[in-house]
Order: C-alpha cells, then sequence, then structure tokens
C-alpha cells in the first residue's frame, strides 16, 4: 500500500460541503470512473459485456443505469462508468477484462470532479448554470453541458438528488459557479 | 440558434464549434496523379452560396459529435442535420 | 411636500407611505408608485434637460418608451444613467438625480445652446467641426465631449451581482395585457407549458389603465384575477419585471428580469438583474400599442404629454399631472382620456380635436377644428395657444395638456429577423409583415387589433393557433369594443421648433432639412439627424419623422420605406450581460494537482489559456525574478529539477487501427514504434503548416497516449476526432483526453534518474539499459501507486515525466521535494523551461506559429512520403520548398553584452534596413546563465547555409540595432549526450 496522501480537486484534505437554502452541495472524491468506448464492428458485444458488467441494460443516449457500478451515456457508443473509489480505485483495470477487445477503456478516476446537489429546489438553482430542457430531465437522465464555459455531465438520481461532473482542474470555478447559483435562487 | 442533433435533439448553437464546408469530407487521394492541384482545390477553392449550405459543426460541450448541417445562409434555416460518420460513409470514405 | 396631485382610486398602496429622493430633496409615496407618478403626485414636472439644446423637460409617457423622463438612479458606485422614471418602480428609501443639467435642474448653463439652435441642426457636427483640421483634437473634441451624452456615469465597479438563466417552455407570450392573459388563459388551461413574461411589475398591460370594465368587473380587477388564475396553474410561469428584448433564430429570445430593481438592498448573493434566453417552440406577441405624439410648436414643455398617459396616472396611479388639463386629439381616444380625468375630479379646460366632426361633450368644452399652435411656461407649461377654425386664436391656462395623434402597433420583435412591418391605411399605422421570425405570431394591439374586446379574442385565437388548441375554448368575458379608425395628423402646419425624437433633440425641421440636403432614404435620415438613435430606439418619434420626410418628397409612407428595430427592446446595462463571468470569473480557472504547493512555495503564477502555471519560485532572498529563473536553470542543468507537466493535452488514443491513425495525422510515422517507445510527434495542418506537436507514447499495440502543447490541446483533440469521423470512419480508433486525470512532473538533470530511483518501486529497473532515452511504461511508486513513467526530455538534460492519479499529484511533489533534498533538487518554472528549450534548441509555440513548415523548423525530413499523412502534399507546394525558404537558426550577440529580442528582424551586415531586405526574424529569446549570453532562436533565408554569418538584428519601431552571429540552434549538448545519459 502507497503512503502519499490524496487532496480533494478542491484542495482539500476533506471534501467540502455547503448547504444554502436547503440544498446541499458536497464535493464527492470517493468515485472511480473508467470509460468505455467499443471498437468498430464490436458495438453489439461491448453493450452485452458492460451490460453484463452493471447488472442492467446498458444506459442508451441521455441515460445512467446501473448500481453500486453505474454507467452513463457519454457519446455515441460511449459510456461512463463510475464506481465507489474504496472498493474500485483500480477500476479501468477491473473493466477492461470485462470488456476485452470488444471496447477500449481509460481511466478517468482524477479527470473529474462530482458535486451532489440534494435539495428539493434544484431545477431552480440549474436553470441558471446550464442549458438543459429541465423539463425533460427526470431519474435516470443525464445531460453534458456547459456550465459558466466548464463541459460538465449533469445526472439526475431522483428530483432531489443530482450530480454534476466536471473537469477536475476547473473544480474552483465549477464551484463558485455552483454556490453562486445556490444563492441566488434559493 | 438549434441546432437538432440527430441524436440528443435540439441543442444550443454555443456547444457547438463551427469549422467550414462539408465537402472538407471529399478529401483527396494522395496517390493520385492531380494530387497536388485536388488538394490544393480541396484546401482553398469554396463555393459562397447563398441559400442552402452544407456544413461541419462539432458538438464540443457535448458528446463529441461531428455533424454535417444543411442551414440556409440567408436565412438560418436548418432543413437537415446528420452526423458526420454517416455522411463520410454515404460519400465512400472508409479507412 | 404632501401629494397635492394624487386623485382617488388607483393601484396603490395608500396604507404605506414611502420616502424618496430626488434632487436631494425628500417627497413621500406609496407602494404600487413608479419614480414618474410619485414625482408628478408631488407636483414635479421638471425632471431633466434635453441632450444638445438643455431644454426643460418633463415626462411624456408612462411607459418604457419614455425618451424624457430620464434619471441617474441610485447613488455612488450603484448609479445607473439613463434611467427610465416612467418604469421605476417605487420602493423606500430611492434615490434619483436629474441629469444632463449644470449647475441645477432649474438653471442651466448650457440652457444658451438653445438661444444657437440655428448652429445646432441636423448634421450639425458635420457642419460646425469642419475646419481648420488642427483644431479637431484641441478644441472641437473637448468641447463635444463635455457636452456630448445625457446621464453620467460613477467611473466605480457595480458591485452587484447579475446572472444569467435559460427557460425553456412551448408558449412565450410576451406582454400580459389583454390579449397576452387571454392567451395564457386559453393555452394554461389547455394544458400547455407557457411563460408568460410582461416588463411591468404589474400584470394586466393597459388594462390598469382604463376606467370601463370587462364582464361586470373593472379592468384591473378583471385582470388581477386572471394573474391569480395564472399563478395556480404548474404548467404557467409567470415572469413579471422582464423585458423580452430580442427575437433570435430558432424560437430563442432575450429577456431581463430585473429580480432586484425594486428594493433598496439587495440580499447577499441575490442577482439585481437576470439575463433569460428563453427556448420556445412558439411565440406570441402581445406588446400592445404605442400612442403616438402629434408636432407643434414647442411642444416639449414639462406637462406635455400623451393622453394615455395622463389616464394611465390617472386611473393606475391616481395621479394628475396638474389640476388644469387640455388635451389635443386627432382621435376618439384623446376624448376618453378627457372624460376620465374629469370623472375624477380634474378640471379639463378644453379638449382640442382637430376634426371638424369631433365629438362633442357637455361637461367640458371640445374646440372642433382647432389646433395647438404654440405653449408657454420656462420650466412647466402654464399657457396653450390654439388656433380656432375661424382663424382666431385662443390661449388656455393648463399645467398639462394630453396629446394623441392616434396608436402605433408595437412592432419590434416582429423586426429583429429583419421582417418588415407593413403600411395599415386604416390604422394609418405600420403593422407587422408577414415576414415574422419563425414561430412568431402577433395578437391585439400589436397585430393592429385596437378595441379591448378585439384584443381578448385575438389573444385567445392566438394561443389557439399556436398550440394548435381543439376543444372546449374559455369563454370571453364581454368589453369595450368601439371601432377605431386612425386619420393621420403628424404635426401643426407652419410649426418649426416642434420636436419629433424628445430624447436626440429633433425637430420637425430639422428632418425637412435633411431632406433639402439630400439624405433621402430613411436610413441616411436617420444618421443625419440621429432621429430615432436615443436610448429609446424613437418608440414615440420614427413614425412621424417618416411621415414628414414623405410628405416633403411627395410620396406616401410605404413608398418612403420604413426602418426596422433591432434588439434589445428597451436598453440593457453591459453588466447584465456579462452576468456572473467577471473580474477573476471571467473564464474558468484550470488548476493543477501540485497548484497549493506551489503556492505554498510562494511560486508566481502565469495564465497560460485558462491555466495557471508556475512561473519561478523565488527564494525570500532573490530580488529579481531573474535570479530565480537562472538559478533553477542552472541547478537543473547541475543536479535535478521538478517542473509541473500536468497542462500538456493528454489524449488516449486505442482500438485495432491506433497506430495507422496516428499515421494519419502526424507527418512521420508511427506504424513501427515499438511498445514502450515514445516518439516525437509533428502534426501539420492540410495546408502543410505545421499545428502542433507532441509526443505519442505506445503502451499497448492498440493503444497510445499522444501529448500535445497545453496551448492546442483542445484544437488537436477536435482535429484528431475531426480526422477520426470525418475522414476515415472506419478506423477502428477511440479517442478520449485523459488532461486532467494524470499529474504529471518532469523531472530533469544527471540527477534525475537518482531520484526517481528513491520512489520508483524497486521492481521495476529505469536504468539507462532498462528504460532507455524515448522508453515508456507502466509502473509503481511509493509502495505500490499506479505511475506512467515516459523517458523524454524538453530540457536537453536526462530527463523524465512521470505521471500519477491527479488526486496523489501534491504528495508526489512534496515527495520527489523530500526525496531530492540530497541533490539540492529545484522546482522549475514556465520561465526556466523556456530558457532550457531555447538553449537545446526545441521549437515551441513561438516557432509553431501558423506559418512556419516542417522544413522551416528543420524537420522536413521527417514528413513522410511513404504514406497518407494530413498535410504532406500541401507541404510540397513550390513557394514552401524553395532553397532559400526560412530555415530555424540560434542567434547570439557578437559582444555578450547584447541582448537578443523577440520579435527582432535579422537584416544582413550591410545594406538598407528595410522591409525588402529582411533575411529573416526572431522568434523566442531568453538570457542562457549556462552560455552566459543572451540567446535566441529564429527563422533566417537558407538559414541552414548561413552558420557563423554576421548580421544586424534590428527593430525599427525601438531603433534598435544589434550586431549578431547565426549559430546552430543547439545551444547545449548538440549531440545529444545528456539526454541519453
Amino acid at each position: 500500500m502507497h503512503d502519499l496522501v490524496a487532496i480533494t480537486a478542491l484542495g482539500g484534505v476533506e471534501p467540502r460541503v455547503d448547504t444554502i437554502g436547503g440544498v446541499t452541495c458536497t464535493e464527492v472524491p470517493g468515485v472511480a470512473l473508467a470509460s468505455v468506448a467499443a471498437r468498430i464492428g464490436q458495438e453489439t458485444k461491448a453493450t452485452k459485456a458492460l451490460a453484463k458488467l452493471i447488472g442492467v441494460p446498458a444506459p442508451g443516449i441521455g441515460q445512467h443505469a446501473g448500481d453500486p457500478v453505474t454507467a452513463f451515456w457519454a457519446g455515441p457508443d460511449q459510456w461512463m462508468i463510475e464506481a465507489p473509489f474504496d472498493t474500485h480505485e483500480d477500476l479501468a483495470d477491473q473493466v477492461k477484462p470485462a470488456l476485452g477487445d470488444a471496447a477500449s477503456v481509460t481511466e478517468q478516476t482524477d479527470g473529474w470532479t462530482r458535486f451532489d446537489l440534494s435539495g428539493d429546489q434544484i431545477p431552480a438553482v440549474l436553470e441558471l448554470l446550464c442549458t438543459l430542457d429541465l423539463r425533460k430531465i427526470e431519474t435516470g437522465s443525464v445531460g453534458r453541458c456547459s456550465i459558466h464555459h466548464i463541459g460538465c455531465f449533469v445526472l439526475c438520481r431522483s428530483p432531489d438528488e443530482y450530480s454534476i461532473y466536471g473537469p477536475r482542474s476547473s473544480a474552483g470555478s465549477l464551484h463558485h459557479a455552483i454556490i453562486s447559483a445556490l444563492r441566488s435562487a434559493l | 440558434m438549434i441546432i437538432n442533433h440527430p441524436l440528443l435533439g435540439p441543442r444550443d448553437a454555443s456547444e457547438f464549434t463551427y469549422l467550414g464546408d462539408a465537402s472538407l469530407i471529399n478529401r483527396p487521394d494522395w496517390q493520385a496523379d492531380n494530387a497536388a492541384e485536388a488538394f490544393y482545390e480541396y484546401g482553398y477553392v469554396r463555393d459562397n452560396p447563398a441559400g442552402k449550405h452544407q456544413e461541419l459543426w462539432f458538438h464540443e460541450a457535448g458528446d463529441r459529435s461531428w455533424l454535417v448541417v444543411t442551414r440556409d445562409t440567408t436565412t438560418h434555416e436548418i432543413s437537415k442535420v446528420e452526423l458526420a460518420r454517416d455522411v463520410a460513409r454515404a460519400r465512400g470514405r472508409s479507412k | 411636500m404632501t401629494q397635492n396631485n394624487r386623485l382617488s382610486g388607483g393601484q396603490i398602496d395608500r396604507n404605506t407611505t414611502v420616502n424618496f429622493r430626488f434632487d436631494n430633496r425628500s417627497y413621500t409615496a406609496h407602494p404600487g408608485d413608479t419614480l414618474a407618478s410619485a414625482l408628478l403626485a408631488n407636483d414635479v414636472r421638471l425632471i431633466g434637460r434635453s441632450f444638445k439644446y438643455h431644454r426643460p423637460r418633463g415626462l411624456l409617457t408612462a411607459g418604457s418608451e419614455e425618451p424624457n423622463g430620464i434619471v441617474e438612479l441610485r447613488a455612488g458606485n450603484r448609479q445607473e444613467p439613463n434611467t427610465r422614471a416612467t418604469t421605476i418602480e417605487m420602493f423606500d428609501g430611492l434615490e434619483a438625480q436629474s441629469q444632463n443639467c449644470w449647475p441645477s435642474l432649474k438653471f442651466d448653463a448650457l440652457g444658451v445652446n438653445d438661444l444657437f439652435s440655428n448652429f445646432l441642426s441636423a448634421g450639425f457636427y458635420y457642419k460646425t467641426f469642419m475646419w481648420p483640421a488642427a483644431f479637431w483634437e484641441k478644441v472641437y473634441e473637448p468641447i463635444i465631449r463635455r457636452a456630448a451624452g445625457l446621464g453620467s456615469l460613477s467611473m466605480e465597479a457595480d458591485p452587484d451581482e447579475y446572472d444569467k438563466g435559460f427557460r425553456h417552455c412551448d408558449l412565450l407570450i410576451i406582454g400580459a395585457g389583454p390579449s397576452g392573459l387571454m392567451a395564457a388563459l386559453t393555452a394554461g388551461r389547455a394544458g400547455a407549458d407557457v411563460i408568460l413574461a410582461d416588463e411591468d411589475f404589474r400584470f394586466g398591460g393597459r388594462l390598469n389603465s382604463e376606467s370601463f370594465s370587462v364582464d361586470d368587473q373593472s379592468a384591473s380587477d378583471w385582470a388581477a384575477q386572471a394573474v391569480a388564475e395564472l399563478s395556480s396553474m404548474p404548467n404557467v410561469r409567470l415572469m413579471t419585471r422582464t423585458t423580452v428584448i430580442g427575437a433570435f433564430d430558432h424560437g430563442i429570445y432575450g429577456a431581463v428580469e430585473r429580480t432586484g430593481d425594486h428594493v433598496a438592498t439587495l440580499p447577499a448573493g441575490k442577482p439585481r438583474q437576470i439575463l433569460w434566453r428563453i427556448y420556445t417552440k412558439k411565440a406570441l406577441l402581445c406588446a400592445g400599442a404605442t400612442e403616438r405624439p402629434i408636432a407643434f410648436e414647442n411642444n416639449d414643455r414639462p406637462g406635455i404629454m400623451m393622453a394615455s398617459a395622463l389616464r394611465t396616472y390617472a386611473n393606475r396611479f391616481a395621479v394628475t399631472a396638474s389640476q388644469r388639463v387640455a388635451i389635443f386629439t386627432n382621435n376618439d381616444d384623446g376624448h376618453r382620456t378627457a372624460a376620465d380625468l374629469h370623472a375624477k375630479g380634474v378640471h379639463i379646460c378644453a379638449v382640442v380635436d382637430v376634426r371638424e366632426d369631433a365629438p362633442v361633450n357637455y361637461d367640458y368644452e371640445v374646440l372642433r377644428g382647432a389646433q395647438v399652435v404654440n405653449t408657454k411656461g420656462r420650466l412647466g407649461l402654464t399657457f396653450v395657444e390654439v388656433a380656432l377654425p375661424d382663424g382666431s386664436t385662443r390661449t388656455l391656462e393648463c399645467g398639462a395638456l394630453g396629446v394623441s395623434g392616434g396608436w402605433n402597433p408595437n412592432v419590434h420583435l416582429t423586426c429583429h429577423q429583419r421582417g418588415r412591418p407593413v403600411w395599415n391605411d386604416d390604422l394609418a399605422a405600420f403593422v407587422p409583415g408577414s415576414n415574422l421570425p419563425v414561430g412568431l405570431t402577433v395578437a391585439g394591439a400589436a397585430n393592429g387589433v385596437m378595441s379591448t374586446q378585439g384584443a381578448l379574442q385575438s389573444g385567445m385565437d392566438g394561443a389557439v393557433e399556436a398550440m394548435e388548441l381543439s376543444g372546449k375554448l374559455p369563454d370571453l368575458p364581454e368589453a369595450e369594443d368601439a371601432a377605431v379608425s386612425q386619420k393621420p395628423f403628424w404635426y401643426v402646419e407652419g410649426c418649426k421648433r416642434a420636436w419629433l425624437d424628445q430624447q436626440n433633440d429633433v425637430t420637425v425641421k430639422d428632418v425637412k432639412l435633411s431632406y433639402q440636403e439630400g439624405f433621402r432614404s430613411v436610413e441616411h435620415l436617420k444618421r443625419y439627424t440621429t432621429l430615432g438613435m436615443a436610448t429609446d430606439q424613437g418608440k414615440t418619434s420614427n413614425i412621424s419623422a417618416l411621415a414628414i420626410m414623405a410628405e416633403v418628397a411627395g410620396k406616401s409612407i410605404p413608398e418612403t420605406g420604413t426602418t426596422i428595430f433591432r434588439p434589445p427592446y428597451t436598453p440593457v446595462p453591459i453588466s447584465t450581460f456579462a452576468g456572473r463571468m467577471k473580474g477573476q470569473e471571467f473564464h474558468p480557472t484550470r488548476l493543477t494537482p501540485s497548484h497549493y504547493w506551489a503556492k505554498e512555495r510562494g511560486a508566481v503564477f502565469v495564465e497560460v489559456g485558462n491555466w495557471l502555471r508556475a512561473q519561478w519560485f523565488p527564494l525570500p532572498s532573490e530580488t529579481h525574478w531573474r535570479e530565480s529563473v537562472d538559478r533553477e536553470v542552472r541547478q537543473t542543468r547541475a543536479s535535478v529539477g521538478v517542473c509541473d507537466c500536468t497542462t500538456l493535452g493528454k489524449i488516449d488514443v486505442q482500438g485495432t487501427d491506433a497506430a495507422a491513425f496516428l499515421n494519419r495525422v502526424y507527418a512521420n510515422g508511427f506504424a513501427k514504434l515499438a511498445v514502450g517507445k515514445t516518439r516525437y510527434g509533428l502534426m501539420l495542418r492540410e495546408d502543410g503548416m505545421a499545428m502542433d506537436d507532441g509526443t505519442a507514447a505506445r503502451l499497448a499495440e492498440d493503444h497510445f497516449v499522444v501529448t500535445t502543447t497545453t496551448a492546442n490541446a483542445v484544437s488537436v483533440y477536435r482535429h484528431m476526432e475531426f480526422v477520426r469521423q470525418c475522414l476515415f470512419p472506419d478506423m477502428d480508433v477511440q479517442l478520449i483526453s485523459t488532461t486532467e486525470s494524470w499529474a504529471q512532473y518532469a523531472v530533469a538533470g544527471p540527477n534525475s534518474r537518482k531520484l526517481l530511483q528513491k520512489i520508483v518501486d524497486p521492481e521495476f529497473d529505469i536504468s539507462n539499459e532498462a528504460f532507455p532515452f524515448m522508453g515508456c511504461g507502466n509502473i509503481t511508486v511509493c509502495g505500490g501507486l499506479r505511475a506512467r513513467l515516459f523517458r523524454i526530455s524538453f530540457s536537453g538534460e536526462l530527463a523524465f515525466e512521470i505521471a500519477v492519479p491527479s488526486r496523489y499529484g501534491d504528495a508526489l511533489m512534496r515527495r520527489l521535494m523530500t526525496e531530492g533534498e540530497e541533490f539540492g533538487v529545484v522546482p522549475y518554472g514556465t520561465e526556466a523551461l523556456g530558457v532550457m528549450r531555447i538553449e537545446k534548441g526545441h521549437a515551441a509555440g513561438n516557432e509553431l506559429n501558423g506559418t512556419t513548415t516542417a522544413l522551416n523548423l528543420g524537420m522536413g525530413k521527417m514528413v513522410s512520403k511513404k504514406k497518407d499523412s494530413i498535410g504532406s502534399i500541401l507541404s510540397e507546394r513550390e513557394a514552401l520548398v524553395e532553397p532559400d525558404v526560412l530555415r530555424m537558426v540560434g542567434i547570439k550577440p557578437v559582444s555578450s553584452e547584447e541582448k537578443i529580442t523577440a520579435g527582432g528582424h535579422l537584416m544582413n551586415s550591410t545594406g538598407p534596413v528595410d522591409a525588402a531586405h529582411d533575411q529573416g526574424y526572431v522568434t523566442s529569446a531568453a538570457y542562457s546563465p549556462i552560455l552566459n549570453s543572451s540567446i535566441g532562436l529564429g527563422f533566417l533565408k537558407d538559414g541552414a547555409n548561413r552558420m557563423g554569418e554576421k548580421m544586424r538584428l534590428v527593430s525599427p519601431l525601438t531603433d534598435l540595432t544589434v550586431e549578431v552571429e547565426i549559430v546552430s540552434a543547439h545551444f547545449v549538448d548538440p549531440e545529444g549526450d545528456r539526454l541519453r545519459a
């Protein structure tokens, strides 16, 4: 076991938590990510292998599925896999054998920072952040969008729980944008 | 503007990056006898229609698909949006 | 002062009294007032001075079309100039100042301009300030600058927050008057997803201004009831205080919501305004109509207002501008104002109607076939002079005159995509044309339907049509349904100083003069006279000016043409467009994983794209940046240094065709690169110019990691996706960015291997034999953390780049520093990095500047002719391969005291110094602490064959001439022994 101490994307040892107007924004470093992109001609095989990996059919366009290993749609024949960091730190190495030659797998764990929003007025916050048509966002939806010029994924896990993934290096700017929107809307 | 992405539905044009004429898909054969002339035409000579124009847009803040968008340059009316990959294949491109 | 001009009734909260200040005097008002109504209630008619002539001005209207009653709102750093008093919602503590007057509103020094009006007529800038040329800078410009503009800026940063937001709906209804409310009720009850937006803080539009009934309720009560019903519908969103400012392509509308302009103090974090982008399937424009004035001599005195505005002030705000009011009209609507004011106890001096057959009234006098020919009153209206049909004149003593010239439909948004309104003879007004923005339809008065009953019907029809509703529709309420016909009457014959555009001070005479001087197109008229070009976009003046122009030209109005309106509908503060993107948040900031560590070390940062990178790490004893940089370079070359290179773009390339794909995107070959090896790659644009360079490391047969320069990471990825999807769609290759996933550090210097051996786990042999130059592989460090190691060098030293998952980057950097103490390890920043790469002769962004080819860069042989790669064909164009093309060279001063300057040009040692004799230019320069000399890289004609030549480096702009020698670009270790050690 190595002896290097991790820091969160916001630079802390502990994740940052802010509660404003009944909505809590939590920095979530405890997540491992890997991308899966089907190889040419192997799309069906990859989709089936993915379904086996996450235990439910592979999510379609704009969807996420599976627990505790979740897959969400990221592009044509391309998904992101998320799983708890503590048990899946080497997620890419775990996913690769499951997909075999059907897909390319790339470690994405620290490419992203995740902020979870929980509370009952999240759409009022999101409409200040991104152009997603929130009327169409429901449990199981994933939208790729730009938040203050930062490319993000927005996952709706339930009407009261959303996750926002943004590039790790922009965590500070993204967090500032979310907190500003919380203060503004709530 | 709104681009009706074939997979994702209507998306704001601000999510996309524009490249130019979709004739850029028609990259000439590098081994042809007239390759130099053909690449010159490919690289520098464009139609500039007042009307329907097929053009390449990249969904940079989205799913990273290249799209071929048919847009009327005089009205901005978008009559067709296709995945560039499908268009490229239809035009005979492969490997 | 008490509110002497208050009437009974109105939609104000009389139980609450609020205080406000105007020009440092205190007044009282009630919630529900606007600043305009509150000033009138307190008998304040004089609001400001006019733009050009500094004439005393008051309010003209009661709405957002107001040209005259504009003030500076709030004080200090929150001061906002040119704010319409008619739209400022009253709150306790409101503060406003009159503008464009000095030393005071009542005595204004520049009022003298009014006496010289003959010199300030149309086009006066062009005519007056022509000669002599030398006068421009010293005399004319300062004069113009002092006199120009209306309100003043605080010159301080706005401390408030502004937001942007995005909403989607099926039907956007713009305007909540009778047609808008009826449309919303119709669509809302049918379950449609509706947004109803109105610029006012109270929904209802003209319904709030009228005394008639809708069904058996007062019009305003009916509106309130409709709003209550709409508020209870979950599928209807009501946006008050929201101006739809523009109609954009594909059903996108811009809207400004004033969320905080009506409160004295904004709660922390709350925005003053929100700029909404509303995505719609359909939109219904229910913007109503604007009453238009009649021009007559001295028609701009405070107290002369639109008749409909007087009615609004009386019915909605329970205010009259004066206890004695006259009306000047050419239509029945003017009489309605007289009747309403009379009913409220205001004395109607007379209704002056230009029509011989005007309706009579027994409560007050109607002067048929009469016209107002002049007015009196220095700071406010006192007398009105009326010409009667028998040729006699009569003087009316009054404090307010209501003017009605008919109504113009508010077609503004229908023009935003170049739609042209069309002339309607019955209304003598422009109505929306057929070329509307896609998805937009128009209802009510905006569409020329002028009766209330007609507006309600039209709103319902509009909603039914837009949403394709069928089934049972709401019962239409009953309301007034008077037939409306408008006969044009634009101005009183013989008037000269009769104002059309009161904000830009343009008169009837100016319009005629402009025509005489040859400005005959409407667009030219606008620009020459500045009519309609003030902040109100001529909402009350454009049509009258056009009519006068048509008359002078002897053409009809439609023949004369029309100007069209542009967004925004009403002025929008720049802060609102900026939103949150200002100051530090202007763009996102990207931080590397060791940023916090670098900050602790006192690093000086530089912005590279959005990244903050450490530029150098000063020691407490160092007083000049060069000391720090020189030390970092020396110590790295002498022992070992560490540099954060996380910002380099990293793209994961996988798939069975990955190698073939890289062969296409790089000019040089990658197919034969062995697994576990890294290769430098040069990427060309299709036109043959160098686009970017980097390395590709082969981690497996079907797996590469490509690096790009920091600046080009995004564009290279985009380009690679283009090649993959558009050019070679069947290649089995998958791309994904991994830039952010890995914290990557260059460990460089003769002791770099020794340092790394202390942290790389012992099972991985990184000796020169096992891990030679350009090797790469997956390893573990510090007891099992997965990492990647690349033996590549930008500095020219024995060097590695090591990558670990980003979350451990901070810890790894700290570990390298402690483990490196025994070697005297230094962190180095981008400056030292730059110095070392120039010393080594490595091209970077300055050399790959978009105009250079592989041949220019000394890498011509790398462009493989045996394979198809982007740019290879066009890189062979004649002009690019001539024998004397620019070649990259090194440059050093003949005297080591002299300095090489980037941007300077190279000239032969003798001969002229001019563009025709230009030999090349310097792209990069630095001081080399190794060579103890300034050095540079640059491009020189036929440079490869001119080693040792003495030349002049010149910069004519800075008068610089330095004698330099052309040398190899590889100043340090040209044989490359060090990096292979």
